[in-house]
C-alpha cells in the first residue's frame, strides 16, 4: 500500500465556481480540499501600494497572448478579490446566441427564467443590491448625465458592495482592505472552510491522471514570493474533481492531462470568448462639463475625480435589445483602472503617430484626474483558441508576479469588430456632444484586445462537437470532472458575468452532489445560504430534484 | 551584468534613451544626450524606468544586454538608410534624433513586428515607471515627489497610508432608469 493523500472531493481554484461548490460539498459532509495557486491574503494584508510585490501584484494575472490579453485573479477567492464586484444578472436574450454555431449555443435547459432563482441564491450569499444615486461615485455620475444628454437612460448598476463600509479608496483591484468588496473571503469560503473544507494556497495543479476509483491530481507548490519558481511536487487522490482554475487555466489543465486522460473533447481549449471587451478614454472639459451639467464637487471643481471611486457605479443599457441582431448588442459602463492598466494604453484623441507613447501621451497623462473610463461589454464570436500547454501553470511567467505569455490566439472576426465598432461610436457620440470630451479607444496594436471576464474555454453546452461539458457541467467522456467556473459560461454576456458564473456553479451543485453520492461519498445537498439564509434555498428547492437525476 | 563600466554606461544610456521615447523628459544637463529633451518635466528616466527595468522581479534583466545591442543595431541600419552621420561618441540610438528615435521605436513596437514583444515589454516597464512608481512603495514616492504621480496629480493618503475619498458623490439623479429594469436592478 502507498500512502498517496486522498479526498472525496478535489477543488481546483478558489473563485466563484470554486468557492460554491466546495462550500455544499462541505456542508453537505464531502471530504473537501481546495488547491489553489495564488496566495491566501488577509485584509489587512491588502495593500494600498503599486509597488512590485505587494497585494496589487501577487492577487491577479496578466497573460499576454497572441491577439488576446487575460487580467483575472490569482489568490483565494480568485476573481472575487479583483473584481469590481458590479453584479448585473444577464439579460434574457444572451441565452437565446447562436453565436458562431448558427444554432442556441446554451444548452436548452438554461434560460434566465430558469436560471432565476439561482441568481437569487448568489444574491443572498454576498448580498448583492441596488446601487442609489447618494452611492454614485463622480465618475458615475458624470457618465449618467452624459448619457442624458445624448437621450440614454442609464442605471445605478447593481453591486455586492458593503456601502457603510466602502471608503471610495478605488485600491479594488489590490483586494478590499476595509471589507466592503463582498468578495468570496466574507460568505461562501469562510463557510466552506467552518463546514471543514481545507484550503491550500500556493499549489498550482499541472494536469490530472486516473485511478481505479478517480482520479489522481498533480500539484506543485509554489514559492510565495516569486512565482517562477516551484518547489515540491505531490499528488491528491480524489473521487470527484472539480475544475474552477479559470478560463485561462481550466483548459490548459485538462490539455496537459488529455495524454493520461485520453479523449479530450475537441471544445476543451476553443471557443473562448473575451466578453467582446473594450475599453474608450475621454479626457474631459472640465468647464464643459459644468456648463452642460452644473457639476459641482463642493469645491469648485465641477469634475476632476478620475482617482475617486468604487469601480463601475452607472451602466447603459439601452443597446440591450433583444429586437437587435446579434453582434450589435452591447452595454457601456462606467469604469476606474488604476494608473498603469489605466493609462498604459489609453491614446491621445486626433494624435498622428505615435498616439499611446511619446511627448502628446504624456501631455494627456497630466490630465488624468479628468478622465472618464467608459468600458464596452458586447458579443464576440468565441473566436479564442489555446494552443500546446506550457510545461507548467497556464502561462510562461515572465515578472515574479502578474506578467506571463499564455498560449491564446485570438482573431477577431468581422462579427466581433462590428460590435467593437458601434460601441466605440456610442460611446464617442455620448461623451463627445457638445464637447463635453474628447475620446479615443484603447489600442489592441500593443497586446492585443484584452479582458478582464475570460469566459467559454472549456463551455457547456447540448452538442457535443462544440461544447466540453453537458448541461450539468460534466466534462465529457470524463464522468466525475465538473467544470464551474467562468470556462462554463458559452458566451459573451454583455454585462459583467461574476453573478452568472456564480449562479450556474449553484445551478451545478445537485447534479455534483448526486455524483459525489453515486461514488459513496456520504453527502447531502441542502446547505442554506453561507450565513444561515434559507429565502434562496426555498426558492430552488422545487428545481433540485431534477437537476440531480441525470 | 556588463563586463565592464564603459559598457554598463552604454547599456543604461541607451535604455534611458528608449525610455525617454515613451515618456519623453527635460535634459538633467545641458550635455545630456540620452534625454533628448523634446518634453518640459521630468520623464520616465527621472520616473525609475531603469531602475525598474533593472528590478530582478521584473523579470527582463537579463533582456537588457541583447536588446541594447539589438536597438543600436536597428539605429545603424536606420541612421545609413536615411544618409545620416551619427555622432560615433555615444551609442548610436542614443545618437539619433528624438524624432527618429520615435519613427524607430514606432516600427518596432507595430504589429508584425518580429521582436514587437521584447519592444512592447519595455514600453510597458518605462510606462509603469512614470505612472505608477512600482519600483517604490506608492507612499514613499509620492512623498518623494515622483515626477508621474505628480504629473497625474495623485492624491497623498491619509495618515495611516491608506486612501479614503469621504466626499466621493454629487448626490444626484442624473437620469433615468431604462424602463425594463428588473426588481433586482438588471437589466431584462
Amino acid at each position: 500500500m502507498n500512502s498517496t493523500e486522498s479526498t472525496d472531493v478535489l477543488v481546483i481554484g478558489t473563485g466563484f465556481g470554486g468557492a460554491v461548490a466546495a462550500y455544499h460539498l462541505a456542508a453537505g459532509g464531502a471530504k473537501v480540499v481546495m488547491l489553489e495557486r495564488g496566495p491566501w491574503v488577509r485584509s489587512e494584508e491588502f495593500e494600498h501600494d503599486f509597488l512590485l510585490g505587494s497585494s496589487y501584484t501577487r492577487i491577479f494575472d496578466f497573460v499576454v497572448g497572441d491577439g488576446m490579453s487575460l487580467l483575472g485573479g490569482n489568490c483565494v477567492g480568485g476573481g472575487s478579490v479583483v473584481y469590481f464586484a458590479a453584479m448585473p444578472r444577464a439579460p434574457k436574450f444572451v441565452f437565446d446566441r447562436q453565436g458562431s454555431i448558427g444554432r442556441r449555443m446554451w444548452p436548452s435547459s438554461i434560460s434566465r427564467d430558469t436560471l432565476e432563482p439561482w441568481y437569487d441564491r448568489v444574491s443572498e450569499a454576498l448580498p448583492v443590491s441596488m446601487s442609489d444615486w447618494n452611492q454614485v461615485t463622480y465618475a458615475g455620475g458624470l457618465f449618467a448625465a452624459a448619457c442624458n444628454h445624448s437621450g440614454r437612460t442609464a442605471n445605478p448598476v447593481p453591486v455586492a458592495i458593503d456601502v457603510d463600509r466602502c471608503t471610495n479608496c478605488n485600491w479594488m483591484m489590490s483586494g478590499c482592505r476595509f471589507d466592503a468588496k463582498r468578495s468570496l473571503l466574507l460568505n461562501y469560503l469562510p463557510a466552506a472552510v467552518a463546514c471543514g473544507a481545507e484550503i491550500r494556497p500556493l499549489h498550482e495543479v499541472q494536469r490530472l491522471s486516473r485511478t481505479d476509483r478517480g482520479y489522481r491530481v498533480h500539484y506543485s507548490t509554489v514559492d510565495a514570493e516569486d512565482y517562477r519558481i516551484l518547489h515540491d511536487e505531490g499528488v491528491i487522490d480524489a473521487k470527484i474533481v472539480i475544475m474552477a482554475a479559470g478560463a485561462g487555466a481550466t483548459p490548459v489543465i485538462l490539455q496537459r492531462s488529455a495524454a493520461a486522460l485520453g479523449g479530450m473533447p475537441d471544445a476543451v481549449g476553443r471557443y473562448f470568448s473575451g466578453n467582446g471587451e473594450r475599453l474608450n478614454t475621454a479626457i474631459v472639459d472640465e468647464d464643459r462639463a459644468r456648463e452642460l451639467f452644473g457639476l459641482d464637487r463642493g469645491d469648485g471643481r465641477a469634475y476632476e475625480a478620475n482617482q475617486i471611486g468604487k469601480g463601475p457605479c452607472v451602466a447603459s443599457w439601452d443597446d440591450l435589445d433583444a429586437s437587435l441582431p446579434e453582434y450589435s448588442r452591447f452595454s457601456l459602463e462606467q469604469l476606474y483602472f488604476p494608473p498603469g492598466f489605466g493609462t498604459i494604453l489609453a491614446q491621445v484623441p486626433g494624435a498622428a503617430a505615435p498616439s499611446w507613447f511619446g511627448r502628446e501621451k504624456k501631455e494627456i497623462v497630466g490630465k488624468w484626474q479628468s478622465w472618464l473610463t467608459t468600458f464596452t461589454m458586447s458579443e464576440d464570436d468565441n473566436e479564442g483558441v489555446f494552443g500546446p500547454p506550457p510545461p507548467t501553470g497556464n502561462a510562461h511567467r515572465i515578472s515574479q508576479q502578474m506578467l506571463g505569455r499564455g498560449t491564446i490566439s485570438y482573431e477577431p472576426t468581422a462579427n466581433t469588430r462590428h460590435g467593437w465598432e458601434i460601441s466605440d461610436a456610442a460611446v464617442k457620440a455620448v461623451m463627445e456632444r457638445d464637447g463635453l470630451a474628447k475620446v479615443m479607444p484603447w489600442t489592441n496594436d500593443v497586446v492585443g484586445a484584452y479582458t478582464v471576464h475570460p469566459l467559454a474555454s472549456c463551455r457547456i453546452g447540448d452538442d457535443p462537437a462544440t461544447s466540453a461539458l453537458d448541461d450539468r457541467h460534466e466534462l465529457r467522456g470524463h464522468p466525475g470532472i465538473f467544470v464551474t467556473d467562468g470556462s462554463a459560461v458559452p458566451g459573451a454576456l454583455t454585462v459583467n458575468p461574476a453573478l452568472t458564473i456564480a449562479a450556474l456553479a449553484e445551478r451545478a451543485m445537485p447534479g455534483i452532489v448526486q455524483a459525489a453520492k453515486d461514488r459513496g461519498v456520504s453527502v447531502k445537498y441542502g446547505a442554506p445560504s453561507p450565513l444561515g439564509e434559507i429565502a434562496g434555498r426555498r426558492g430552488t428547492l422545487p428545481l433540485v430534484s431534477d437537476l440531480a437525476v441525470r | 551584468m556588463p563586463p565592464d563600466n564603459a559598457e554598463r554606461r552604454r547599456r543604461t544610456m541607451t535604455l534611458e534613451a528608449f525610455a525617454d521615447t515613451i515618456i519623453p523628459g527635460e535634459k538633467r544637463s545641458p550635455d545630456d544626450r540620452a534625454i533628448a529633451g523634446a518634453s518640459t518635466g521630468q520623464g520616465a528616466v527621472a520616473a525609475g524606468a531603469i531602475e525598474l527595468l533593472e528590478t530582478p522581479a521584473a523579470g527582463l534583466v537579463d533582456l537588457l544586454d541583447g536588446l541594447t545591442t539589438v536597438l543600436n543595431g536597428h539605429a545603424t541600419a536606420r541612421a545609413a538608410r536615411l544618409g545620416t552621420t551619427l555622432d560615433s561618441g555615444i551609442p548610436p540610438f542614443v545618437a539619433l534624433s528624438f524624432d527618429d528615435r520615435t519613427e524607430l521605436v514606432g516600427e518596432l513596437l507595430a504589429p508584425g513586428h518580429p521582436e514587437k514583444e521584447a519592444w512592447v515589454g519595455l514600453a510597458l516597464f518605462s510606462n509603469m515607471a512614470f505612472d505608477t512608481a512600482a519600483h517604490m512603495h506608492t507612499v514613499d514616492a509620492l512623498a518623494a515627489g515622483h515626477p508621474g504621480l505628480a504629473a497625474t496629480g495623485f492624491a497623498p493618503p491619509d495618515a495611516d497610508g491608506l486612501w479614503r475619498f469621504p466626499a466621493y458623490s454629487y448626490r444626484r439623479k442624473f437620469a433615468e432608469l431604462h424602463p425594463h429594469t428588473t426588481a433586482s436592478g438588471s437589466p431584462a
